[in-house]
């Protein structure tokens, strides 16, 4: 359900950004959603054919990159990344300690998209 | 003959909303009206503790509570006849509130003669998450029953809440949730926010939580 009206956004944005270039046919959009979304690609682009039906962007493919989860270590500051399963489990890999503090992972954004 | 071209985009989604929102908290600021927003899963327990909370605060702040429901009035019903201003919104299916349904819910309120304001938001650990509403203070609550691993299926709420209550405590001994599996799973998803453990069935530990809302809402003021 709360695919909804993020598409909603994702057309919104496009199109403006569209209008604004003169462009003829938008192809494709790069979306980057952080590693702790919920957000399902298929519900996204299945919302988003319905929405963009009669615009400049019906037809667009929705590529999505996912970002990996970023961690500050506690006892020695060092920042590595881990996957959305290893929230729990991740390990600094300087210093073995499992204290750590999760940097973002929540933002989404449209980064890009390509057009004719 | 027309190019393919790569056009940068970098722009939040959903910014229109969090545009709304952030004038909905400055208006609220104008009138010292202090906005808290509880979300949890259905049933742990965000209508109870808003009544407890209203009845422990009520020397203390003028209050009124906005109600966000998809389809029903029980809940604003309860808080009514505990006497308390309140406002229903109904959703009409959509499964959180956005700020232009919290704006709707304000502009129901006589602002002036509020300061402290609670916004229950729909029954749901995810979909309300991604949408601010204006609210100064994001409330999330868990109930013992739902169990200690919710932060592994659910990080994003608990990476952004202010503040944890994890209700329920009377019935602990029936369940076997780990409180400090779960403390340690918080605190790597967000190391600053405080946790209460309470029942708002017995009313225990409700009175640390209404302290520390109190003070939260007291550094806001003039
Ligand atoms: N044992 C026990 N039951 C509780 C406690 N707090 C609430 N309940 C019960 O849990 C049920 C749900 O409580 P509500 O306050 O309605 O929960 P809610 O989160 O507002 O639910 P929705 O609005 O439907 O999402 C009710 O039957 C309450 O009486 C508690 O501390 N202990
Ligand atoms: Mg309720
Ligand atoms: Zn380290």
């Amino acid at each position: 359900m709360h695919e909804l009206p993020v598409t909603k956004s994702i057309l919104q944005i496009v199109l403006r950004h569209a209008e604004a270039q003169g462009v003829e046919k938008v192809h494709a959009i790069d979306l980057s959603i952080g590693a702790l979304s919920d957000l399902e690609a298929e519900w996204l682009q299945s919302y988003f054919d319905h929405l963009s039906k009669d615009t400049l962007a019906e037809g667009a493919e929705l590529r999505v990159h996912r970002s990996a989860l970023t961690f500050k270590c506690e006892p020695c500051a060092r920042e590595y990344t881990a996957k959305r399963e290893e929230l729990d489990t991740a390990t600094c890999p300087g210093c073995g300690s499992r204290d750590a503090a999760l940097m973002g992972g929540t933002a989404y954004t449209v980064e890009s998209m390509e057009a004719e | 003959m027309s190019d393919i071209t790569l056009i940068n985009i970098k722009e939040e989604i959903l910014s229109e909303n969090r545009e709304l929102a952030a004038r909905l908290r400055s208006d609220l600021d104008e009138k010292s009206v202090f906005l808290v927003n509880f979300m949890s899963s259905p049933g742990s327990g965000k209508t109870s503790l808003i009544v407890r909370t209203l009845e422990h605060l009520k020397d203390q702040f003028q209050m009124a509570v906005i109600e966000g429901d998809v389809d029903s009035a029980v809940d604003a019903e309860r808080v009514a006849g505990e006497g308390f201003p309140a406002v229903q919104i109904k959703t009409g299916g959509s499964c959180h509130l956005t700020a232009a349904m919290v704006e709707k819910g304000l502009d129901a309120l006589t602002l002036e003669e509020i300061d402290l304001l609670f916004l229950e938001n729909i029954g749901n650990l995810i979909c309300p998450v991604g949408s601010d509403t204006g609210a100064h203070l994001n409330v999330a609550l868990l109930s013992i029953p739902e169990g200690d691993d919710k932060p592994l299926k659910y990080p994003k709420i608990f990476q952004t809440a202010d503040a944890f209550v994890v209700n329920k405590t009377d019935v602990a001994d029936f369940f076997d949730f780990d409180e400090d599996a779960f403390r340690r799973r918080v605190g790597r998803l967000n190391p600053e926010a405080p946790i209460f453990g309470l029942s708002c069935k017995t009313g225990d530990g409700v009175a640390p939580w209404c302290s520390w809302l109190s003070d939260r809402v007291g550094a806001k003021r003039p």
